[in-house]
């Protein structure tokens, strides 16, 4: 369940072909934009959880622009949070030094700090996976080769991404095999698991030959091209910008307690 | 296991970043100067290779959990480090794009702790070293079991290292290390036991794929093993060095990282008190006068020793108030945006 989860790929990859605002950006634009959003969201100090809530503007607009379905960004985020929060859950355990009084509910600083690591969490690993939904991988390789990164690390990027899908079905159709011949636990074992390993292995490399000799017949020079023009457009320039503008204006200013001071204010 | 983001100091991020980008540039600088062709698809697919592997789950003997493969070993020991390490890294990179596995910004942290430390250390200082005597099957094993062990422990201890330096944890050096490295010393094991196994069964099967990789590497052929470990014991001191100076000068190395970026030391830092925009906003509008902005006085106090914010009950109460504000907006925008769209097409 897990794995199936863990390695649903392919709808990534078909969200990724959508035709929106988002997704009509350039690459580069959405890179650049998510690593400032996630440097930004990580260099809030340890007790820090006000600060972070209006940053998930960010999540929320690429994920309704682009037409990007919440509830599937939310299991895959949800798969993967198993470190941080096996970190974070120290923090209530070993710091319980009193940080807010809330009507009379004293908060320690280890729960501050646990839900800021949560926080910061569910941003970065959100905006990471709507950056993939929303431009597709070899955009992102494209996107990298523009921004200096070594050609060969690029084209090995490009050619995995291509063959996870063929060799994700191959491993599918051994693990087929091994159940249907295995009862109980039978067959589970490493030193099933190991001769498994190695057929795939064979397998792999000589798809490698077989690749390597339809390329070459195909007139490959060690470069590869792509036919998708991208371009960066004056609709990329607002979106950086106004981008880059909310990330410092976020970063530098309690939007929050204003917010919270007006309004406890008019109220009172 | 995948070092997150949401860990990690700017500062640490960034500096494994550049490590990491470091040892990416080179390895690809000195495959174009190895390498021949056939390798650009075969590095490709292995990598796929290296997902697939982690598809298949099988049972630990004696726990009955069902483990995964990371995979860096037999990569190294079939491509040799420098191809090894540049799939790795690929590898990582697409597991922090598609599964929000570690994160952008822990990419180099975990291309650091899951590639150099296999690829380069354990592969070039202890496979090849006792390999290099003879390869009996026995030999392989041993050295496989070993290697794996030792580069999953490096990488286990890194991780500490990272978190620790980065400041967002409050787990003591001691007490992480003691969870982290006895449990990645069973992963190694069993690692290094099925790497050992897919060695020799590729060796029984196909030995000219072990043979054919080995003798193109540049690493037995004219590189001594010698100097490349130093240089990269050398950059790893460097490394070290240069965190631990921002860790001492600062306990989250955040007000680095933001005068880095800012030009000037105090500005973002916003816990410290209003900035002056919204202080001259609120005096000109007159709406809230006189009204003591959260953390204004205590200001001075914070920037000159404790780093910790003192309590003041009314902030907090703002704070929650804001943050329900916020949160509710945030949701109402994204709601009228599907709204909109749902609408239009």
């Amino acid at each position: 369940m897990f794995d199936r989860e863990y390695f649903n790929l392919g709808y990534l990859d078909i969200l990724s072909y959508r035709d929106t605002v988002i997704h009509r950006l350039d690459p580069r634009t959405k890179l650049v934009a998510v690593l400032a959003f996630i440097v930004t969201v990580v260099s809030f100090p340890k007790y820090e959880i006000t600060g972070l809530l209006p940053f998930s503007i960010f999540p929320v607009m690429l994920s309704s622009l682009g037409d990007i379905p919440v509830r599937f960004i939310a299991k895959k985020v949800l798969l993967v949070s198993a470190f941080a929060f096996f970190v974070g859950i120290f923090n209530p355990l070993l710091d319980h030094r009193p940080l807010h009084v809330i009507g009379g509910l004293t908060i320690s600083g280890g729960w501050v700090s646990f839900f800021s690591i949560m926080l910061k969490f569910v941003l970065t690993a959100t905006s990471a996976l709507l950056l993939i939904a929303t431009t597709s991988f070899p955009g992102i390789c494209h996107a990298l080769q523009k921004l200096g990164m070594p050609q060969i690390f690029v084209s090995q990027l490009i050619f995995l991404y291509r063959y996870i899908f063929v060799l994700a079905e191959e491993a599918m159709k051994i693990v087929r095999a091994r159940d249907m011949r295995s009862f109980g636990n039978r067959g589970h074992g490493m030193k099933v698991f190991i001769s498994l390993l190695g057929t795939l292995f064979l397998r792999t490399v000589e798809r490698a030959e077989r690749i390597y000799q339809a390329m070459l017949s195909r007139g490959f020079t060690g470069r590869l091209r792509t036919i998708r023009p991208y371009g960066f457009t004056s609709m990329d320039l607002v979106f950086l910008s106004a981008t880059i503008t909310l990330l410092y204006l976020f970063r530098t200013h309690d939007v929050v307690g204003a917010l919270g001071r007006i309004s406890l204010r008019g109220l009172g | 296991m995948h070092m997150a983001d949401a860990l990690l100091s700017p500062a640490v991020g960034a500096t494994f970043w550049a490590g990491s980008l470091g040892a990416v540039t080179c390895g690809t600088r000195k495959l174009k100067e190895s390498m021949d062709e056939r390798m650009i698809p075969l590095m490709g697919v292995l990598g796929a290779f290296i997902f697939a592997v982690q598809m298949i789950n099988f049972t630990i003997p004696g726990t009955g959990s069902s483990g995964h493969l990371s995979g860096g070993m037999i990569l190294a020991i079939i491509l040799g480090p420098y191809a090894a390490f540049i799939v790795m890294a690929s590898v990582l990179t697409v597991q922090a794009f598609f599964f929000a596995d570690g994160g952008l910004l822990a990419l180099g942290c975990n291309i650091w702790n899951l590639g150099i430390y296999p690829c380069f250390l354990a592969y070039s200082l202890i496979y090849r070293p006792i390999v290099r005597g003879g390869n009996s099957p026995m030999r392989i094993a041993a050295a496989a079991i070993i290697s794996a062990v030792i580069g999953l422990q490096l990488g286990a201890f890194s991780v500490v290292v990272q978190t620790l330096l980065s400041g967002r944890s409050e787990l003591p050096f001691g007490a992480f290390l003691l969870m982290m490295q006895p449990v990645h010393l069973v992963i190694g094991l069993v690692e290094g036991f099925v790497t050992a196994g897919v060695i020799n069964f590729i060796k029984t099967a196909r030995p000219e794929i072990l043979d054919s990789v080995l003798s193109a590497q540049p690493l037995s052929s004219g590189i001594s093993t010698r100097k490349v470990a130093t240089g990269l014991l050398v950059v790893a001191a460097i490394t070290g060095g240069a965190l631990s100076w921002f860790a001492s000068a600062n306990p989250d190395g955040l007000e680095w990282s933001i005068e880095k970026v800012f030009g000037r030391p105090e500005l973002p830092a916003r816990e410290h008190g209003i900035t002056p925009a919204l202080k001259s906003i609120q005096e000109k509008t007159a709406f809230l006068p006189g009204y003591k902005f959260r953390g204004h006085d205590g200001a001075d106090k914070n920037t000159v020793g404790s780093s910790w914010p003192e309590l003041d009950p009314e902030a907090s109460v703002s704070g929650v108030f804001g943050s329900a504000l916020v949160l509710a907006a945030v949701l109402l925008i994204g709601l009228v945006i599907r709204r909109l769209r749902r609408k239009s097409s």
